[in-house]
């Protein structure tokens, strides 16, 4: 499994890809991080983030209407790849095999 | 049909609603155009959501965030494909191609353009590492800016002079009531070279004795011992070279060596060499001022300390002190201690700070009047001038041919060629040349290094590991790359092709008018300005050393030499030496004196005479000599009689020389030469016994001082000896040593002829004057090649006017004339503008002298005439070449 390239910002920016489709595009996926994290999230990052998920080829792109807000230009929609969508499944399972072997009572020492 | 016009409504403004103009045009301005809708449509998307959420004020201030986030490679790097660049690398291996096509097809003017550049660029590349040296000068000693040297103007003859020297105690009254203004004050004596022995080895080195302190205020780098090694009354510091002279790969440390063997001290350290181009280069060895102190007499024992000026102070300021209120503070602490009669001199102390020692060292009447730092300016002026003619070659030459390819920018733009590819060869072409020139440049200056060093006296090299000599070299390079292929570049590449094909252009009829050459006249004229000047000053400078080096001198040089006493060996057996060596016929005659014929160590203010004025201050030079040593330097006697054994009051006699009498306006009763009077020295009668014609002693270009010859009985610090003419001076050199040796064993055998160091007063006008004839030399081979090349074009460009013109009958006289003629009023032209500059500063130049050459017309009309010969010598070539060409091969086309 190659996942040495996904970078962290880069996995939540591509989950929320997956969680937002179909309309997935920077401003909503912006707004979105910024509300789950709390943190400030600019669209410039996540653009970027955005450009180089397609460039591996997890994402694909088109694009979208246009709107008034945005002055009539329109948007770039984005949508996981097959092969994103393994890359993100197969990240959830190594998460989730590690959560597994957490010993019980240290989780609630945590707590 | 009638036109409705309609009047469109204005839109209702939104302010709300309005994000950041600025900031949208700035992200216009650097976002890849590809990308440009999405980021904005984002950007203004947000702002409409923010204005809503947290108002109108946040929402503009965090646009402005995050437009600024798109500062980012993603955002700003352009589709590739987008935009063919023509800067692409194959275009580049293309350009690069056609530019050594073209250097390669035009070999002449290819070689005539590097051959000028070149060596353009080698002489201001040996000049700047000249002036790099220069005006690097004492900056190895990290405090340079705060050392300074305490000098005085006296009043001397009635002038003020300015002496480098003091008396010792200056240095104690300094340290104690000024001592708040120095951090460091150090006394120094220096006088001339001593034998420094260990065992066999002996060695003549100059060296100086120090106040401990020096080597801080130095900031000497030790290699072996430390800082402190001054200290000690019985210590040496010794310089690395003299170091390993004496003891090779041994340790120095603590070995004894002999100074003057007299004085037995320790070496307690090694420094590095003082590089050459710092004051105290040529100091080998540094001892402790109180080793010099305790073992010399004269200095222990004087009974007015504050009399003899034989000593040096140096000091280093106190951080915040000021030169100029230090120097003022200071100005009286002689004068406040010194007797009532030296008090006449109105000693004024000074600080001459060390970052003037080298370039600002002439006092003239107690005003600092500079000194090499004219030669700075000279150099870097010259140095610029050529650097310049070889760039005005460069451009004439380039305007001239791009006339040529106009033709071929009208194919080429035909064809399919955009102007930014016209642009870019052109460029490329002439920085090519440019770049080329550079390398040879190098080659010239690596292979010129030693003759130039040998002449101007220096060890310079190129700064091959320095980043600004580098980055001064290309960034030169570049800039006169893209100056001069900017003519062509810009203006031939904005030509419409169908005009210049056609024949047609407005442009090329501007260019073959008369104002289309003045520009490349001017610039011919400017060249061949400086190249007549540069000839009329080397022609100056030559006329002035020869003008004083034929000034008689009043005595006989020639096989002279002159022999260092350290020990009083040789003077006591003085005339067994003498004997022994007329024997063997090595000599023709002997004495003993003071100073060397060329020098002239002594002085004294204390002379007096009858209708003195009170309150002159005088200042003689006081040769101090044996009987022979009229004899043995040949002088002539004016009046009067030399020294002489057979009376015994001439103890009590001095001779004059006519300087002397002049200055003191002393006669005899009959009006004649003073010999007979009386004159009193410290209050002594002394009797003139003779007047001699002057002697030039000092300065060959100054005018000769008052000098008293007194007869002395004790030792001289020289030994003169006139070798017999009859012997080879190799020979006889052989034998003095060898009777030298055995009456006086150790000291090393030393000598000086007398000739070769009088000749060494010119060492730097004669200098100075080799290098601008260097130049000068240069200067015309630039200009000339420049001249060369523009008449090869000229008659190009008029081929067919000759062909016509040749038909027509022209004869080849005729037409030689008729393409030289104008070059020779260029030249005529720069002549008349360089003769009133080169008069005006060769004028001043020659007044630095009291002795000096006159500046004649002729000069002027030979330098003129020099350049007109080697101009037409330079043109005719290309004028006949072209006159002599058959004009059914220049017509047959039409």
């Amino acid at each position: 499994m190659r996942r040495s390239d996904l970078g962290e910002f880069e996995e939540v920016v591509l989950l929320a890809v997956a969680a937002l489709s179909p309309g997935a595009y920077s401003v909503v996926i912006a707004e979105e991080l910024e509300r789950e994290t709390g943190n400030s999230v600019s669209t410039g990052a996540v653009h970027a983030a955005l450009q180089r998920l397609e460039q591996k080829g997890y994402l694909r792109s088109e694009l979208g209407e246009a709107t008034a807000e945005r002055g009539g230009r329109r948007k770039r929609l984005f949508t996981v790849t097959a092969l994103g969508g393994r890359v993100l499944s197969d990240v959830r399972a190594v998460r989730n095999r590690l959560w597994d072997r957490i010993i019980p009572n240290i989780r609630l020492e945590w707590s | 049909m009638a036109w409705i016009v309609r009047k469109i409504p204005a839109t209702p403004a939104i302010p709300a609603m309005t994000p950041p103009r600025l900031a949208d045009r700035l992200l216009t301005w650097f976002c890849a155009p590809h990308l440009r809708e999405e980021v904005l449509g984002d950007l203004h998307e947000r702002y409409a959501l923010r204005v809503k959420r947290i108002g109108e004020k946040n929402a503009k201030w965090r646009y402005w965030r995050d437009m600024l986030t798109y500062v980012r490679p993603e955002f700003v790097k352009r589709k590739p494909s987008e935009y063919p660049q023509p800067t692409n690398t194959t275009m580049l291996r293309n350009y690069l191609k056609i530019a050594f096509r073209t250097l390669a097809k035009h070999k002449g003017y290819s070689a005539i353009n590097m051959a000028g550049l070149s060596v353009g660029m080698a002489v201001a590349l040996l000049i700047g590492l000249w002036l790099w040296d220069e005006l690097s000068f004492n900056k190895y000693h990290e405090h340079y800016d705060r050392i300074a040297q305490v000098k005085q103007h006296v009043l001397n003859n009635g002038e003020v002079q300015t002496w480098n020297t003091a008396p010792f105690p200056l240095a104690e009254e300094l340290r104690r009531n000024y001592g708040s203004d120095f951090k460091r004050v150090v006394l120094a004596r220096e006088d001339g070279s001593h034998i420094l022995s260990s065992g066999d080895i002996k060695f003549s080195e100059r060296g100086v004795y120090f106040e401990p302190q020096v080597t801080e205020m130095l900031s000497l780098k030790m290699l072996k011992g430390s800082r402190n090694g001054l200290r000690e009354p019985g210590s040496i510091l010794l310089s690395e070279s003299v170091a390993k002279a004496f003891f090779g790969d041994v340790d120095p440390m603590n070995k004894l060596i002999k100074i003057d063997n007299n004085l037995s001290v320790k070496v307690t350290g090694v420094y590095e060499d003082l590089p050459r181009n710092s004051f105290f280069h040529e100091v080998s060895f540094m001892a402790p001022w109180d080793l010099y102190y305790n073992n010399t007499e004269w200095v222990r024992t004087m009974a007015d300390p504050w009399r003899p000026n034989a000593f040096q102070v140096f000091v280093q300021l106190a951080d915040q002190a000021d030169f100029d209120k230090v120097s003022f503070k200071i100005r009286d602490a002689k004068l406040k201690r010194v007797s009532k009669e030296l008090a006449k001199k109105k000693p004024a102390l000074f600080l001459h700070p060390m970052s003037q020692w080298h370039l600002y060292s002439e006092f003239k009447d107690g005003v600092n009047v500079g000194g090499k730092i004219q030669y700075v300016w000279l150099f870097g002026i010259i140095g610029v001038f050529v650097l310049l003619l070889a760039c005005i070659n460069f451009m004439n030459l380039s305007t001239a041919r791009s006339e040529k390819r106009a033709k071929e920018v009208g194919i080429r733009k035909a064809v399919g060629s955009v102007r930014t590819q016209l642009i870019y060869q052109f460029l490329f072409e002439s920085l090519l040349i440019v770049f080329f020139s550079l390398l040879l440049a190098l080659l010239w200056v690596q292979l010129l290094l030693p003759t130039f060093n040998e002449v101007a006296d220096k060890e310079l090299r190129i700064l091959w590991t320095n980043p600004i000599f580098w980055s001064i070299c290309l960034g030169f390079s570049a800039l006169t790359g893209l100056i001069a292929g900017s003519y062509p570049a810009f203006y031939l590449s904005s030509f419409n092709p169908v005009q210049i094909l056609k024949g047609t252009g407005p442009s090329l009829r501007f260019k073959v008018g008369r104002l289309a050459s003045l520009p490349r006249q001017v610039l011919v004229v400017v060249q061949f300005t400086v190249s007549v000047t540069l000839i009329i000053g080397t022609i100056i400078v030559f006329r002035q050393i020869q003008f004083a080096r034929n000034r008689p001198i009043g005595y006989e040089s020639n096989g002279l030499i002159s022999v260092p006493m350290v020990t009083a060996d040789i003077h006591k057996h003085f005339d067994a030496v003498k004997r022994e060596l007329l024997q063997t016929g090595a000599i023709s005659e002997m004495a003993e004196s003071s100073s060397p014929p060329t020098e002239v160590w002594n002085s004294s203010s204390s002379i007096d005479w009858k209708g003195k004025d009170p309150n002159l201050s005088v200042d003689f030079s006081i040769v101090e000599a044996s009987h022979d040593y009229g004899k043995t330097i040949g002088w002539t006697i004016k009046e009067g009689r030399d020294f002489s054994r057979d009376f015994l009051t001439d103890s009590s006699g001095i001779i004059l020389n006519e300087a002397a009498v002049k200055f003191m306006g002393l006669n005899n009763r009959n009006g004649g030469l003073p010999v007979g009077e009386t004159i009193r020295w410290f209050d002594q009668p002394f009797k003139v016994i003779g007047v001699v014609k002057d002697l030039v002693i000092q300065s060959p270009y100054e005018q000769v001082k008052p000098t008293v010859f007194h007869l002395a009985n004790y030792a001289g610090a020289v030994t003169i000896l006139k070798i017999n003419p009859q012997r080879s001076a190799s020979e006889a050199l052989g034998q003095i040593e060898t009777v030298f040796k055995k009456f006086n064993p150790s000291q090393p055998f030393d000598y000086q002829f007398v000739d070769e160091e009088f000749g060494r007063k010119f060492g730097n006008e004669e200098r100075i004057g080799k290098l601008a004839s260097f130049f000068a030399v240069l200067a015309i081979f630039i200009s000339c090649l420049g001249l060369f090349g523009l008449a090869s074009f000229i008659a190009e460009q008029r081929t067919k006017e000759i062909g016509v013109r040749k038909v027509l009958g022209a004869s080849v006289a005729n037409l030689w004339g008729l393409l030289s003629v104008d070059f020779i009023r260029l030249v005529i032209i720069s002549c008349i503008i360089a003769t009133p500059i080169a008069y005006y500063s060769l004028h001043e130049w020659l007044q630095k002298f009291t002795y000096h050459t006159s500046i004649p017309w002729w000069i002027f009309a030979a330098s003129s005439i020099g350049a007109l010969v080697i101009t037409l010598a330079t043109v005719s070539f290309q004028a006949i070449k072209a006159a002599l060409m058959n004009p059914v091969k220049s017509l047959r086309s039409e």
